[in-house]
């Protein structure tokens, strides 16, 4: 995990929640009343309607989100807040990756594309959109390996996280 | 199955919780729910502000441990309540909170008096429920209730549209709720209890804190055979009055920034300190880096979300007070405390808490002396300032429910009101409300509220003219450059008492304390007020400054300039 400042450092939640009105916000005010930005949030129906399963990568002080996770899973709407940063846990992210391409660098671009396993969505006159797939940092590497042609556009799902083997993730 | 209306499920549902009180006031969102109430066996108390039936409520709650409810309007009827849910939320006092609304079709489109009610109510609220159907209104209600009530308590804001209050559907009262994400602490876990009994029995110097966690468990029969066989002193937080009387021979009376410095010495110089259903606030803790070091820290909570929040503690006991104390109390032996009993029986000798009774009018004067009136067993509010210090040092607490005061959010204009829920739950007790002029002008209307319900409350205004508690600290750390604080412009409070039809005493001199408390505790034909000009200029001492340390801790008027406090306020 990348350390920025001292005692500061990327974290990975993972929570259930209660599907129902309001639990995004009780959820982002625990993180805003202390200052946080999330650095990626994501929302998504689990296999029983009634819940969501809710992933949520933010960097900060390890004690200040210690009493943060205490805070969240003392929502009622909350069933479980964990913290897996550092876990050996599934982790995926998606990117769509809008490069700068005319006709002539093309190829070049594919041959790349094609090399870091990217799949080509959209091709125009002079842009290329590029999905790529994996772990936040080989999406990191992927998004950099392009930056030379120029991404004028970048748009990240947010990290989210399954357990391995038969356990639960949250 | 019946058909019944959606404000009907709602004072259903309240009937069926025990609910003896309605705080409110009406508004055009919420007035299908005020024509249920009609039929209905609960007693509606109009208010004069939607602040007061807040804070009504919450006066009751903490004289009878139960919720009341408080029903006002949508838009500025909803918001006038937000303080007092903050109030509830802060000390952990059970409150529901049923807020009218616009109809759902006119949400987030600027109708006439529609404000975002529970948007607003996130940060202030233990739950808050914005219903879209009736048919959900059966199991929200038994959610509110339920949650405002156990585990730690707090307030539940249930904010109900106009179409959904009017709405007709199939009453099902049998539908039971699944609150996954809700677990209520019971007993502690048998090996932290063990490992803290061990502590217990080897220290030396130990304190046991108690909090308002402690009252609200009704941990009090446990927690005073528990001190009597292991012989440890008790010190109390603001809100922990009463949990244990403090008349008792180990109790030190309140300890923290205002505390007794008796209480204050034993926590400086303890070797083990327990809190129990206390949060290590920072009136408390003063500066948490230089707060006891050295001492063993056991806390006992039942939110786990305190833990470690302020301090690191040695050992952290998730559970009720009363059924961990319960079996703390199995599991002990008494240690050794002799010398260190002995040592805070020469620090109340050395330190007591003084006052003189001649010379220019005291607080301290005015409100020992309503204490021995009572005999201590008056129900007192207080407001916040000076005067709730004052009232907090001498008036001493021997039951549960006997205490109001706003600790967390320290709530100015919370007195009076609180009062009057309290007096509403002991119609037959004396009830004390010590507020102070600055606070006390704030919810003054409510005196109509008491006055209209024959409520033989009596108001102590502790006059100085001053908002005091900001004036002694521009005084001390400010270098007296008095800013904001003249309470200029007072009206004459017994003009004011009367004019309501309160009775209105005036006390302005020493010699009269006993006379003019005499006369208003045996007024009972409705409330009465007593304006009781003060001196203008007394500090409450003992203080610590906010942030300081336990060895800064100022026992009289200091002598030398002090430094501006590092504390947040």
């Amino acid at each position: 995990m990348k350390e920025t400042e001292s005692g500061s450092r990327k974290h990975t939640i993972s929570l259930r929640v209660a599907n129902r009105p309001g639990v995004l916000i009780r959820i982002a005010l625990v993180f805003a009343r202390r200052g946080y930005n999330l650095d990626s949030l994501v929302v998504s129906p689990s296999n029983d309607p009634d819940y969501s399963m809710m992933n949520i990568v933010a960097i900060g002080d390890e004690k200040v989100l210690d009493q943060i996770l205490k805070q969240l899973n003392k929502l009622i709407d909350v069933v479980h807040a964990t913290d897996r940063t550092g876990e050996d846990i599934i982790q995926r992210e998606l990117a769509l990756i809008k490069i700068r391409c005319v006709p002539e660098q093309r190829s070049e671009v594919l041959q790349l594309a094609h090399a870091l396993k990217c799949d080509t969505v959209d091709i125009d006159e002079s842009s290329l959109t590029l999905q790529s797939s994996g772990s936040t940092e080989r999406l990191d590497s992927t998004i950099r390996s392009f930056q030379p042609f120029g991404v004028f556009e970048l748009v990240r799902t947010g990290k989210v996280l399954m357990a391995r083997g038969s356990e639960h993730t949250a | 199955m019946n058909t019944k209306s959606g404000a009907e499920i709602i004072v259903d549902m309240v009937q069926h919780h025990g609910v003896e009180y309605i705080f409110g006031y009406p508004g055009g969102a919420v007035i299908p729910i005020f024509d249920a109430i009609v039929d209905s066996s609960v007693n509606f108390v109009l208010t004069r502000h939607e602040q007061g039936a807040a804070h009504m409520a919450d006066g009751y709650a903490r004289a009878t441990g139960k919720p009341a409810v408080v029903l006002v309007t949508s838009g500025p009827g909803a918001t006038n309540t937000i303080t007092g849910i903050l109030t509830a939320k802060m000390d952990s006092i059970p409150m529901i909170v049923i807020t009218g609304q616009a109809t759902t079709w006119s949400l987030g489109l600027d109708a006439f008096q529609e404000a975002d009610t529970s948007g607003i109510s996130y940060a202030a609220v233990k739950h808050s429920y914005l219903v879209k159907d009736a048919n959900d209104l059966p199991r929200i209600m038994k959610e509110a209730f339920h949650i405002c009530r156990t585990g730690r308590p707090g307030p539940v804001l249930i904010d109900v549209p106009k179409n959904v209050s009017s709405q007709k559907v199939e009453t099902d009262y049998t539908e039971e709720f699944v609150l996954p994400g809700y677990e209520i602490p019971s007993d502690g876990d048998p090996q932290a209890v063990e490992q803290a009994a061990r502590m217990l029995e080897r220290a030396r110097k130990p304190v046991i804190i108690v909090g308002h966690g402690a009252v609200i468990s009704d941990a009090g029969r446990s927690l005073t055979r528990l001190v009597e066989k292991m012989q440890i002193p008790l010190v109390n937080t603001l809100l922990g009055k009463g949990a244990v009387p403090e008349t008792h021979a180990l109790s030190l009376g309140m300890l923290g920034m205002h505390g007794t410095a008796y209480a204050n010495r034993a926590i400086e110089n303890a070797d083990l300190i327990v809190s129990i259903g206390s949060r290590w606030d920072d009136r408390i803790t003063g500066n948490p880096d230089v707060f006891c070091p050295d001492a063993e820290k056991i806390h006992i909570d039942i939110d786990p979300a305190e833990f470690e929040k302020i301090l690191p503690m040695d050992i952290c006991i998730l559970g009720d007070a009363a059924m961990v104390v319960d079996q703390l109390l199995t599991r002990v032996s008494p240690g050794d405390t002799a010398d260190w009993l002995a040592q805070i029986e020469k620090w109340r000798r050395q330190f007591p808490l003084t006052f003189r009774k001649s010379g220019k009018l005291k607080a301290e004067h005015v409100i020992d002396e309503l204490y021995r009136q009572t005999d201590g067993n008056a129900l007192v509010s207080t407001d916040v300032g000076q005067h709730q210090m004052w009232a907090a040092q001498y008036y001493l607490i021997s039951h549960r429910f006997q205490w109001a005061s706003s600790g967390g959010a320290g709530t100015m204009g919370f007195g009076l009101p609180a009062a009057i829920g309290m007096q509403f739950a002991h119609p037959d007790k004396t009830v004390l409300s010590i507020v102070g002029d600055g606070g006390f002008q704030m919810t003054m209307f409510e005196l109509a509220t008491a006055v209209i319900n024959k409520l033989p409350i009596k108001v102590i205004i502790i006059n100085n003219a001053y908002l005091g508690m900001v004036r002694q600290w521009q005084e001390l750390f400010f270098e007296n450059r008095l800013s904001g604080v003249d309470m200029e412009g007072n009206p004459n409070f017994v003009k004011l008492a009367e004019s309501f039809g309160v009775k209105g005493f005036r006390l302005k001199r020493s010699a009269d304390v006993k006379r003019v408390i005499a006369a208003a505790l045996a007024y009972n034909e409705g409330p009465c007020l007593i304006d009781v000009e003060v001196a203008k200029e007394d500090n409450v001492y003992p203080m610590i400054p906010a942030g300081a340390s336990y060895s800064e801790m100022l026992i009289e008027a200091p002598k030398v300039k002090l430094e501006k406090p590092v504390g947040s306020t």
